[in-house]
């Protein structure tokens, strides 16, 4: 009964509408990422996020129209690095977000310090999320869904074998580029609701729990989706009841689910 | 007519020269073997035939539509976890340049007709990684030959597989070739296996060491 009374607050729908988007598509995209080895790209960018913030602030300039860019500009960077010089996905990633926190640092330390914006953008704040960021979120995850939808079978051959869908004329580096841009509006999208600390949970856990569970691709984009959804509500509503912070509840209810999931690893779908 | 036409080529490896001064022109419906010891540059040729190796210099005319031509590599599955299964994988033959994600009718009677091909129907819903090294690369030879490709490029297919898997294998592709008039240009180390007399040897070691007929080559080693 609480819990449907909480339903009539608009901060708790905006939070709800926001949330169940971009977990939806921060979960499909995790499917690629984490097949590929990028499961720490969320983090990184989550940095970048964060770096971006407070030069917004300290610009005295709207968040979101400085780390958008920023953050897809860093996803693109991590991706050309590791694809035209051969390093690793992890080691791209680790110089450029350990890069992105020291600067977020320093422009804090010269500015204003940790203020309470710049707390809830690192935490996540279920109460920062306005009717203008439900309509971006909904809007920016319609498109990502169609998108994926539309490159299904070119996304699932290059994440299976890149070599062999470049043989067969897939233009890989397109899509590489595509699978940087989605992620990258994922991050910045559900940094005010997860924090930039927490957002590559979002990305990472549902993956990771759907693997797992199934043995075919697209059981495992499925079942990612459907349980990032099942997890956000319940871990919101957690939040709600119990007081604590919205990030922190939703990875808690993702860590019971992998738990639980690895003891019953046995029964695939 | 010439399907593929190979002028002056030179590729490195690592910053030194693999290959040089390659010249030679396969006919449509050819069966040609790439040989040469380790290192000779056999896998490099065929890399930079299609297009996952840079040349240096010279000319690759290729007079087929990218689409009908397949690639199938060694056996190298590396990630024996990855979620997907056999039938997943064969059906990503078939995309050609098609950007939907639905398969038409035509596309699941070329896999039904795939799986008796292979004799592969049995294990098709398996996970790639549950299965054996020989059912892994016969269903890699499914999603190669699924697009029905004019021209097949095999790069040591069937290294590291049993005898008697690796002996049917062989059959099928002279069966293909034969059959279909599908060309065929395969680097390997197995001419043993090689019944047909008009095969074509190209043997490697740097550059073009020998090209004729597989009897000859034969005769000579």
């Amino acid at each position: 009964m609480e819990i449907l009374t909480l339903l009539n607050y608009p901060f708790v729908q905006r939070a709800l509408i926001c949330g169940i988007a971009i977990s939806f598509c921060a979960a499909i995209i995790g499917v690629i990422l984490v097949l590929k080895n990028y499961s720490m790209i969320g983090h990184g960018l989550g940095e970048v996020g964060f770096a971006s913030l407070t030069l917004a602030m300290a610009l005295n300039l709207p968040p979101l129209s400085v780390s958008i860019p920023l953050v897809i500009i860093a996803a693109f960077l991590i991706m050309l690095i590791s694809q035209k010089k051969g390093e690793s996905g992890d080691i791209t990633i680790a110089l450029v977000s350990s890069g992105a926190l020291a600067t977020g640092v320093v422009i804090t330390a010269l500015t204003k310090g940790f203020s309470v914006d710049v707390y809830n953008y690192m935490f996540g704040s279920i109460l920062a999320m306005n009717w203008s960021d439900v309509i971006l979120s909904v809007v920016l995850s319609l498109i990502l869904i169609v998108v994926y939808m539309v490159f299904y079978n070119r996304l699932f051959s290059i994440t299976y074998d890149e070599k062999y869908a470049k043989t067969c004329g897939i233009n890989v580096t397109f899509y590489q580029f595509l699978i940087s841009l989605a992620t990258a509006l994922v991050v910045v999208l559900g940094m005010r609701l997860m924090g930039t600390l927490l957002i590559s949970s979002l990305i990472v856990f549902p993956a990771i729990i759907a693997r797992k569970l199934t043995n075919s691709f697209k059981g495992m984009v499925i079942l990612s989706a459907v349980l990032s959804v099942i997890c956000f509500i319940v871990g919101v509503m957690l939040s709600f009841m119990l007081n604590f912070p919205t990030g922190a509840c939703i990875v808690a209810v993702y860590i019971l689910l992998l738990v639980i999931t690895i003891n019953f690893g046995g029964l695939k779908v | 007519m010439s399907v593929l036409e190979v002028k002056n080529l030179q590729t490195s490896y690592n910053g030194h020269i693999a290959l040089e001064n390659i010249n030679f022109s396969i006919e449509d419906g050819e069966y040609v073997c790439l040989v040469g010891e380790n290192g000779s540059g056999k896998s490099t040729l065929i890399k930079t035939i299609v297009g996952l190796h840079k040349k240096d210099s010279g000319e690759i005319i290729l007079n087929e539509k990218l689409e009908n031509v397949s690639y199938l590599a060694q056996n190298n599955l590396t990630d024996l976890d990855f979620p997907a299964t056999a039938k997943e994988i064969i059906m990503t033959g078939v995309q050609r340049h098609r950007v939907l994600p639905f398969y038409t009718k035509n596309n699941y009677k070329d896999f039904e007709y795939i799986c008796n091909l292979l004799k592969i129907k049995d294990f098709v819903n398996k996970r790639i990684g549950d299965l054996s090294g020989g059912q892994r690369q016969r269903i890699m030879l499914g999603r190669a030959l699924i697009r029905k490709p004019k021209m097949l490029i095999l790069d040591e297919p069937f290294s590291g597989l049993d005898v008697n898997i690796t002996t049917e294998l062989y059959e099928l592709l002279a069966k293909l070739n034969k059959e279909n008039k599908m060309t065929i240009i395969m680097a390997t180390h197995d001419l043993d296996e090689i019944k047909d007399n008009n095969v074509r040897v190209i043997e490697l070691l740097k550059t073009v060491k020998f090209d004729g007929n597989i009897t000859d080559w034969k005769g000579m080693n």
